[in-house]
């Protein structure tokens, strides 16, 4: 039998109705994963006592017969939510020692439902990276690995993507704000959703750039997103963005039939240079998709060009204005003062010794780009090239089309340390095929399809209609299905 | 347009971030890598689009004006660096 730390949520789910393992044997396997795989350095806040409690309560509400939906379930929590009286640093070092008196509301539904919490998991500083190398707590580490070379486990969500990798949690959660959901979940050969912009509550988590952040599910498999999704969705008071709409049953919405539906190939994602697995890997899942009985369109997208762009004026911009708030006086990090220091040189070396640089940097830009006599031209500007971004995905939802089909990253995996001299606009290119779906606020989900000649998972991409994540789940469990991907990593470490 | 090394430390005082004058021109340099990144917007055709204000078309909902929270100032100050008395507190602000 296999470890019970290796199963989907809907296998754990239903074998603990069955009665036939507990909520804690369960948790205990994950917490024995997870102390053997330090190595990964993906758990960077565990809570084992806190787990086996809340595996306890499960136990016996599932005896009582008042079992939620993802009652018992072990997950892992990306350390940008704030847990109660848990570490919530989102890989800070300004926010060393923060432990916030109250619960995000996506992590407050997923105890509500029953879940049980691991642990904090490993993420790029406030989310800004794509590869977990600008953590506090140093990188996370992929358990893939084809050769001497440690490889990222992507970002920023990668403390996430490798603990589901590793079977060190039945899933967890992640934030996706340019990619950091389905770019880590490419690296690891596992499932991450971004669902619509407003189909999750932001109220919690900590912000980056508010009108792209969005939280969603990284898993085993496209049913258990549907499962995990429906469990953190939902309209919230706390966050007036958060959409006011009924959140419809997603895993009902798995139907295996996608016969009829047509789905688009934007011809601008074929990038100059896009290496031929690439292209093969594409050319694979539309062939999937049209033996599926899907119709396939070719479409354009012809703003997609200009997304990074703009993508780099507007989410320094909101990051500059929502870092403001680590200041060193209500919570984190303060720097020791000199004699005669005033309250101007407490911010600024609590803030250059609390920030890392690439954090600084995007603060930095996004104070360039905001300030007086620059506004216009920079950030006024990129708001209208996004404007233009959701209209090019309007008309082609309005041809008819249900879903793209994309790549998911330029690449597979790279190594550790590999980017380390190149400047940070190399970096921005991991989230080129991901970043358009954030600016024009659709679900996407990344689909683990293959595996590159060096024996590294690649995956594509699907992105969908706002609000329609139950019909995009659907076809990315066909996607899914004619797949195949069943290529674990083995273990090393 | 290309940042100098007084732009680059006009910005950081704006965003209250302490970079020592050795560390400027390398910064600068790093500014002018991201902004020339972002020149390509310059290409775009904008005439006549308004910014985006929303993504979803929605309007942002209203509730009544009444207290919904409160009374919890050891909560509130429980993270603080340096909380005194029931309130934060800081170096020296006025003379």
């Amino acid at each position: 039998m296999a470890d019970l730390n290796t199963l989907t949520i809907a296998e754990a789910r239903d074998r603990l109705r069955a009665g036939d393992v507990t909520a804690r044997a369960l948790t205990e396997a994950c917490l024995t994963a997870i102390d053997g795989a330090d190595a990964l350095n993906s758990v960077v806040h565990k809570t084992p006592e806190k787990a086996l409690e809340m595996a306890d309560a499960a136990d016996a509400r599932l005896k009582s017969g008042d079992a939620p939906a993802l009652c018992g379930i072990p997950l892992g929590i990306k350390d940008l939510f704030c847990t109660r009286h848990v570490d919530s640093q989102a890989g800070s070092r300004i926010l060393q020692g923060f432990r916030p008196e109250y619960e995000s509301t996506v992590t407050r539904q997923l105890w509500d439902s029953g879940a049980v919490m691991l642990g904090k998991l490993n993420m790029d500083e406030f989310a800004m990276g794509s590869s977990n190398e600008t953590s506090t707590y140093g990188n996370a580490v992929n358990p893939w690995k084809v050769d001497d070379r440690k490889l990222t486990p992507g970002g920023s969500s990668g403390g996430s993507s490798a603990a589901v990798a590793a079977d060190l949690c039945l899933a967890a959660t992640g934030t996706d704000t340019g990619g950091s959901i389905r770019q880590p979940a490419a690296f690891t050969g596992t499932v991450g959703l971004k669902p619509t912009y407003g189909r999750v509550s932001r109220w919690g988590i900590v912000a980056f750039a508010s009108s792209l952040d969005q939280a969603g599910p990284m898993t085993k498999s496209v049913r258990d997103a549907a499962i995990l999704l429906q469990a953190m969705a939902g309209h919230d008071p706390l966050d007036s963005t958060s959409a006011d709409i009924p959140v419809p049953d997603f895993e009902a919405a798995l139907t295996g039939d996608i016969k009829g539906k047509t789905i688009g190939l934007p011809r601008e994602y074929r990038m100059e240079g896009m290496s031929d697995e690439i292209d093969r890997l594409w050319a694979e899942g539309r062939k999937m998709l049209e033996d599926a009985g899907a119709r396939i369109v070719d479409v354009s997208l012809p703003h997609t060009k200009y997304a990074l762009p703009a993508y780099y004026v507007i989410a320094p911009a909101e990051a500059s204005s929502n870092l403001a708030r680590y200041d060193g006086v209500r919570f984190g990090h303060r720097a020791k003062l000199d004699q005669g220091d005033g309250i101007t040189e407490m911010y600024e070396k609590t803030r250059a010794e609390g920030f890392g640089d690439e954090v600084k940097r995007r603060v930095m830009v996004g104070t360039y780009v905001l300030s007086a006599g620059f506004y216009d031209a920079y950030y006024n500007r990129a708001r209208k090239v996004r404007a233009l971004i959701k209209r090019d995905f309007d008309e082609v939802f309005a041809q008819g089309v249900d879903a793209i089909l994309t790549p998911a990253t330029p690449t597979s995996a790279f190594g550790l340390g590999e980017m380390a001299d190149s400047d940070p606009v190399a970096m921005y290119l991991n989230d080129v095929f991901t970043v358009t779906v954030n600016l024009a606020g659709l679900p996407g989900i990344a689909v683990p399809t293959g595996l590159d000649s060096k024996g590294l998972p690649l995956g594509l991409q699907l992105i969908g209609r706002p609000f329609e994540e139950g019909d995009l789940l659907n076809t990315a469990a066909e996607l899914e299905a004619r797949a195949g991907f069943v290529a674990k990593p083995e273990r090393w470490w | 347009m290309s940042i100098d090394k007084d732009t680059a430390a006009r910005v950081a005082k704006l965003a209250r971030i302490r970079v020592e004058p050795d560390q400027l021109d390398a910064l600068a340099g790093e500014f002018n890598t991201i902004l020339g990144f972002i020149e390509q917007l310059n290409e775009v055709d904008v005439d006549g689009v308004e910014p985006m204000v929303s993504v979803t078309p929605q309007r942002l909902k209203r509730r009544e004006d009444v207290v919904t929270d409160g009374n919890q100032p050891d909560k509130v100050l429980a993270n603080a660096p340096d909380a005194r008395e029931g309130f934060f507190a800081v170096p020296k602000v006025v003379e």
